[in-house]
């Protein structure tokens, strides 16, 4: 027997690398900045229990569904599905359509941590003023407008058009940065799993440290106890709210990556007697620790940066009292502001009326301003860093800890496309070292069509991709794996897989989750997200510098051809599901009609020349 | 004859006074704001600060306007208040009785703020000349921007790691097929065997096992 013949399916070098890789495909750029997000406007401590809730009643299940099937049928998405059955091939097929489309948009993310990381090198950091204008008489007006830090990330960083039909050119730099980011995930995954299982020992755990590094450090700022006081306190209220339930679901949903195919096809390089049901739980729970933990220093970030807000905002209304009433400096300080603001109203009504002062000055307001996704990290971050002392350093680290956030969870979206292009063998023989010739290929044109995203418009589009790729294919995708792997291969069959893999059969809860509870759960979230997505049409905010009122973003509305392109992106990678369903129904009639009269057993084709 | 000319005198200082005033159309308002800027080590505002403030206001008048040799008396200085802020106006060395216009003060303030600032280790916000705009400090402009220089240094480390990576792939390879003849099968597990369906097969597909699998038990 030929040594080709028997292709030895990679393995994993040790169970370590496994749990680092689904960790790290698991825990990405959304525990960072949406998480906290979803804590601060719900409620704080109190969205905890909806989303602990969510963990463990949609998330583990899921996540132990995928581990269990690919871990016992050895093979990525494409072929696990076709092994449970010809009519679910789709499934596979889908899988694979919706992870090559968000690789496409969530390496442009990268591309742009990599753009501020190549900037954070610079003494002053580039954002922290406003460039001077043609004529050197003042500052470029588009940035007085606004702040440094905006004009930073929409000017000079995406030099981003006002529509999104307005395609502008291609960014050089911006093209520049893409490519160098595909650069870094091939050589990382150029090996498949050899390659990957290396580069997560730094891409998974490198995010931690420097997690623990600014939660350290941000818990000195002052401001920090502030943002994290506002960030936990609960507001038991906001659990009436339904929304609040569907967007815990759907966060925990989407953030351990299930239903990408890629946790299938890391956990079929493992081998056949290992237990998944544990590691299952511990991806799991360490996923959610991780964005709870991820939040301490972000709120604490956030508060320093609402504290600063408001003392510059203070100290601007104390010059103009102490200059308007001519009293010497630095007599109305920020603690006594409030007793010279009551004292001087009093006395001198007629002076006090003409002193243009700030009325929004208030903590609060400043705390209430939340951020999530890009905004969080591109502009609400490096406006704090640059109050920070160090802030090339601190800039330095983030940028890097987003990348490797991103990067660990690239490999996953990317093992989700090469797998099941190795397990089909569509490429042709004649290719030498298909593997790696193959892998090639696919960055090549991956890059390629990524390309959109490097032009003017190129923001409006990776939000698009984002909204409407990232979601409703994901839940259909997910809904039919749990009736495929539940209903169509059998809850006993499958109980025997776990029992010939662990040794011990799942236990009620699992079964209870699995047949009943989740897809109860994943049908509640798809009915209602497509309820809420569908009620109005959909708008995007385009910065505009023209707007009446810029620095504000204008709302505008996807025009047609845009909302063509959602509902194609919707549909494409969920309709390979019913599609492939058709065809092999269709094939087995032709097949049955057609040789109807040679069912004999006992003839066996196999040996006919 | 003496009394006249110290009659003048008075009359002289006393209308160079009245010139100086809030609002005045020859010189300007300034602003100092001296605990802001230095905090605990703040020195206290007194006469001696103001004598170095219009002599270095003297100095500014003298660089821009070559040869006329003012001095401190110049430098009138008018309605001192506790913000620390007060009024000033210049008069011409030649002629007491002439102020220098606005425009010619702005300039000599604008050409040597940097200097009057330090005098005082303030800056042009906390030294604040009412009216008169600070200049715009020009960012210093790499000749290569800086972040092309990381950019190169990342990438020519991927790339580098790239090219290694397929030679090595290539001298493995060369390096297994020098082999393979003396290789013996090796003894690693193989994959389970799957009960696939799919089409992606070697072989003809056996029909008659095929159809009734997932529905009839035997």
């Amino acid at each position: 027997m030929e040594n080709s013949a028997v292709e030895e399916r990679p393995k994993w070098d040790n169970k370590a690398q496994y749990l680092l890789t689904c960790i790290g495909f698991a825990v990405g750029l959304g525990n960072v900045w949406r998480f906290p997000y979803l804590c601060q406007i719900y409620g704080g401590g109190a969205f905890l229990i909806p989303y602990l809730i969510a963990l463990v009643f949609e998330g583990l299940p899921l996540l132990y569904l995928e581990l269990a099937i690919g871990q016992r049928l050895r093979l990525g998405s494409v072929g696990v599905w076709n092994s449970i059955s010809p009519l679910l091939g789709g499934l596979g097929i889908a899988s694979s359509i919706v992870s090559l489309l968000v690789s496409l948009f969530y390496n442009t993310i990268l591309a742009w941590v990599l753009w501020y990381f190549f900037h954070s090198f610079q003494n002053p950091l580039p954002w922290s003023s406003c460039p001077l204008n043609v004529n050197r008489t003042g500052y470029n007006v588009e940035c007085e407008k606004s702040t440094p830090v905006d004009y930073f990330w929409y000017r000079e960083t995406l030099n981003i058009t006002d529509d999104i039909e307005i395609s502008g050119s291609l960014q050089w730099w911006m093209v520049l940065c893409l490519v160098s980011a595909w650069f870094i995930v091939y050589i990382c995954a150029i090996k498949g799993i050899d390659s990957i299982g290396k580069a997560v020992y730094v891409t998974s755990t490198f995010p931690y440290l420097v997690l623990t590094i600014f939660l350290i450090y941000a818990l000195t700022l002052p401001g920090a106890t502030d943002g994290l006081v506002y960030l936990f306190t609960p507001e038991w209220s906001t659990l009436l709210n339904p929304q609040v339930w569907l967007d815990a679901a759907t966060q925990i949903f989407f953030s351990l990556s299930v239903a990408f195919g890629g946790l299938i096809a890391f956990s079929s390089y493992n081998t056949e007697r290992n237990n998944c049901e544990r590691d299952a739980v511990l991806v799991g729970v360490i996923n959610s620790a991780t964005s709870l933990y991820a939040s301490i220093p972000v709120f604490s970030i956030l508060g320093f940066k609402a504290n600063n807000a408001f003392l510059s905002c203070i100290n601007e209304n104390i010059l103009a009292l102490t200059n308007e009433f001519e009293m010497p400096d630095q007599n109305i300080t920020v603690d006594n502001y409030d007793h010279w603001v009551n004292y001087l109203n009093q006395t001198y009504p007629d002076q006090f009326s003409k002193v243009p002062l700030n009325d929004g000055c208030d903590r609060q307001k400043f705390l209430d301003e939340s951020v999530s996704g890009t905004g969080l990290a591109f502009i609400a971050f490096t406006e704090a860093v640059i109050a920070m002392p160090g802030s090339q350093v601190w800039a330095i680290l983030f940028f890097v800890m987003l990348f490797s956030l991103g990067l660990s969870s690239m490999f996953g979206n990317m093992e989700g496309v090469l797998t099941p292009i190795r397990d089909l063998k569509v490429l042709p023989k004649w290719l030498p070292d298909e593997i790696f010739t193959g892998n090639s290929i696919v960055f090549i044109l991956c890059c390629a069509v990524a390309l959109i995203f490097a032009l003017g418009s190129g923001n409006y589009w990776v939000e698009v991709f984002n909204s409407y790729v990232g979601s409703v294919p994901l839940l259909i995708i997910a809904l039919f794996e749990l009736i495929g792997v539940i209903y169509i291969r059998g809850m006993k069959t499958f109980s025997d897989d776990i029992y010939f893999m662990t040794g011990r059969r799942p236990n009620i809860f699992w079964k209870a989750c699995w047949m009943v509870i989740s897809p109860l759960l994943l049908l509640v979230v798809f009915i209602f997200y497509v309820a809420v997505q569908a009620r109005k049409h959909p708008t995007y905010p385009a910065w505009n510098p023209d707007y009446v009122d810029f620095p504000k973003t204008e709302t505008k509305s996807y025009p047609d051809w845009v909302f063509a392109i959602i509902v194609l992106l919707c549909s494409v990678p969920v309709i390979p599901i019913p599609l492939m369903a058709i065809y092999r129904l269709t094939r087995r009639i032709m097949r049955r009609s057609s040789h109807h009269a040679d069912l004999n057993p006992y003839n066996n084709y196999a040996f006919e020349g | 004859m003496l009394d006249k000319i110290l009659f003048l005198l008075c009359l002289a200082s006393a209308l160079a006074d009245e010139r100086c005033m809030p609002d005045t159309p020859h010189g300007f308002q300034v602003r100092l704001s001296i605990k802001t800027a230095l905090g605990d080590e703040a020195y206290v505002w007194n006469e001696n600060e103001m004598f170095l403030f219009r002599a270095s206001l003297a100095f500014a008048m003298r660089n821009h306007m070559n040869g006329q040799q003012f001095e401190v008396s110049n430098i009138i200085v008018c309605n001192e208040t506790m913000r620390v802020s007060f009024w000033f106006i210049v008069t011409s060395p030649l002629d007491t009785s002439q102020l220098i216009d606005q425009e010619n003060v702005e300039a000599a303030i604008r050409q040597s703020r940097n200097r009057i600032n330090s005098a005082f280790l303030l800056t042009d916000k906390t030294l604040e000349f009412v009216d008169i705009l600070p200049t715009l400090a020009t960012l210093y402009t790499h000749p290569t921007p800086p972040w092309l220089i990381v950019f190169g240094v990342v990438m020519g480390a991927v790339s580098a790691g790239i090219i290694i990576m397929l030679v090595s792939s290539v001298v493995q390879k060369k390096r297994k097929t020098n082999r393979k003849p003396q290789d013996e099968d090796d003894d690693e597990e193989t994959r389970v065997k799957t009960v696939e369906n799919g089409d992606a097969h070697d072989g003809i597909h056996n029909m008659s096992f095929s159809e009734d699998e997932r529905f009839t038990k035997m």
